[in-house]
């Protein structure tokens, strides 16, 4: 009996370990915040065009869909889904604003003026702190926010489907 | 007068620093906690990844606004989660991990006892 019981507990013991390792196997190691923020956040940065403080009260105001783009020059994945945010700021039902990310500004802007600027405004986050108050930890990452709530969060680079998951929620 | 001068900037000096030593502390006590959520496995303090760099920097400013390490680390697990602490709340999600080390430390406490008891 005793025999039975052990061996039942061994085979149980190491089923549990099989379990747990074959779940992981599947499972991605990369890790997406699970952000509890709704609001978005309040700050003042400066403007890249004008170097004049903006306050984000005065962006985000109207009742309409915006897209906070969080972007670098040096970053490849933003070069990747440039053309996809120029190709977003003809629709008129949605203002994309970016918030340029610990970036050289004079590269910042070679990169416009080579891929185009679908920005309204862009935003100066010289040391990435204005990044983390909104929950990001890396570039590129886009929310689309509507009457100062963020609707969806996408981290990495947008692409086909992504854009067409946005062109869905904003029509 | 130059004497007095040197003597009020030490003494400016000396009145500041144990202060900004425990700034520092608290500083570094807080990014040890902190996970790097670009370069897992390392802490906030131990990583020099862009993240972590503005993490340290941000943790910085707060204390500096006179926040507490329990107001920062609410602030950052509102908006990265739990998994950004080392060392996890107690909550209905980590019961589990908190509980299950003692059940298992009572279990084997038995297990002793019963052994020991035999002999």
């Amino acid at each position: 009996m005793k025999r039975r019981i052990i061996s039942l507990l061994i085979i149980s013991f190491f089923l549990f370990v099989f379990i747990i390792f074959y779940q992981s196997l599947n499972k991605s190691s990369f890790y997406k915040p699970k952000s509890k923020i709704k609001d978005i956040p309040q700050f003042v940065a400066k403007s890249l065009s004008s170097q004049e403080e903006i306050s984000s009260k005065k962006i985000f105001y109207e009742d309409k869909y915006y897209l906070l783009n969080i972007w670098a020059s040096w970053c490849v994945p933003c070069r990747d889904e440039h053309p996809i945010l120029v190709g977003l700021s003809k629709n008129k039902q949605l203002e994309i604003i970016g918030l340029n990310y610990k970036d050289n500004l004079s590269n910042a802007q070679k990169f416009l003026n080579e891929l185009g600027n679908p920005y309204r405004i862009i935003l100066i986050d010289k040391d990435g702190t204005k990044a983390i108050e909104w929950g990001a930890f890396g570039v590129p990452e886009t929310f689309l926010i509507f009457k100062n709530k963020i609707v969806k969060k996408f981290i990495g680079p947008l692409d086909q489907s992504l854009l067409n998951e946005i062109e869905q929620i904003i029509k | 007068m130059k004497i007095f001068k040197i003597i009020f900037i030490i003494l400016i000096i000396f009145y500041f620093s144990p202060l900004k030593a425990n700034e520092i502390e608290l500083q570094n006590k807080i990014t040890k906690n902190l996970r790097c959520l670009v370069c897992q496995g390392q802490s906030i303090y131990d990583s020099d990844s862009e993240f972590a760099i503005s993490l340290k920097l941000l943790v910085q400013n707060k204390i500096n606004q006179g926040w507490s390490d329990k107001q920062i680390y609410n602030f950052l697990t509102d908006k990265y989660g739990e998994w950004i602490l080392y060392d996890p709340k107690l909550n209905k999600n980590t019961y589990f991990l908190w509980f299950f080390p003692i059940l298992i430390l009572l279990f084997g406490g038995v297990i002793v006892l019963k052994k020991f008891n035999k002999h």
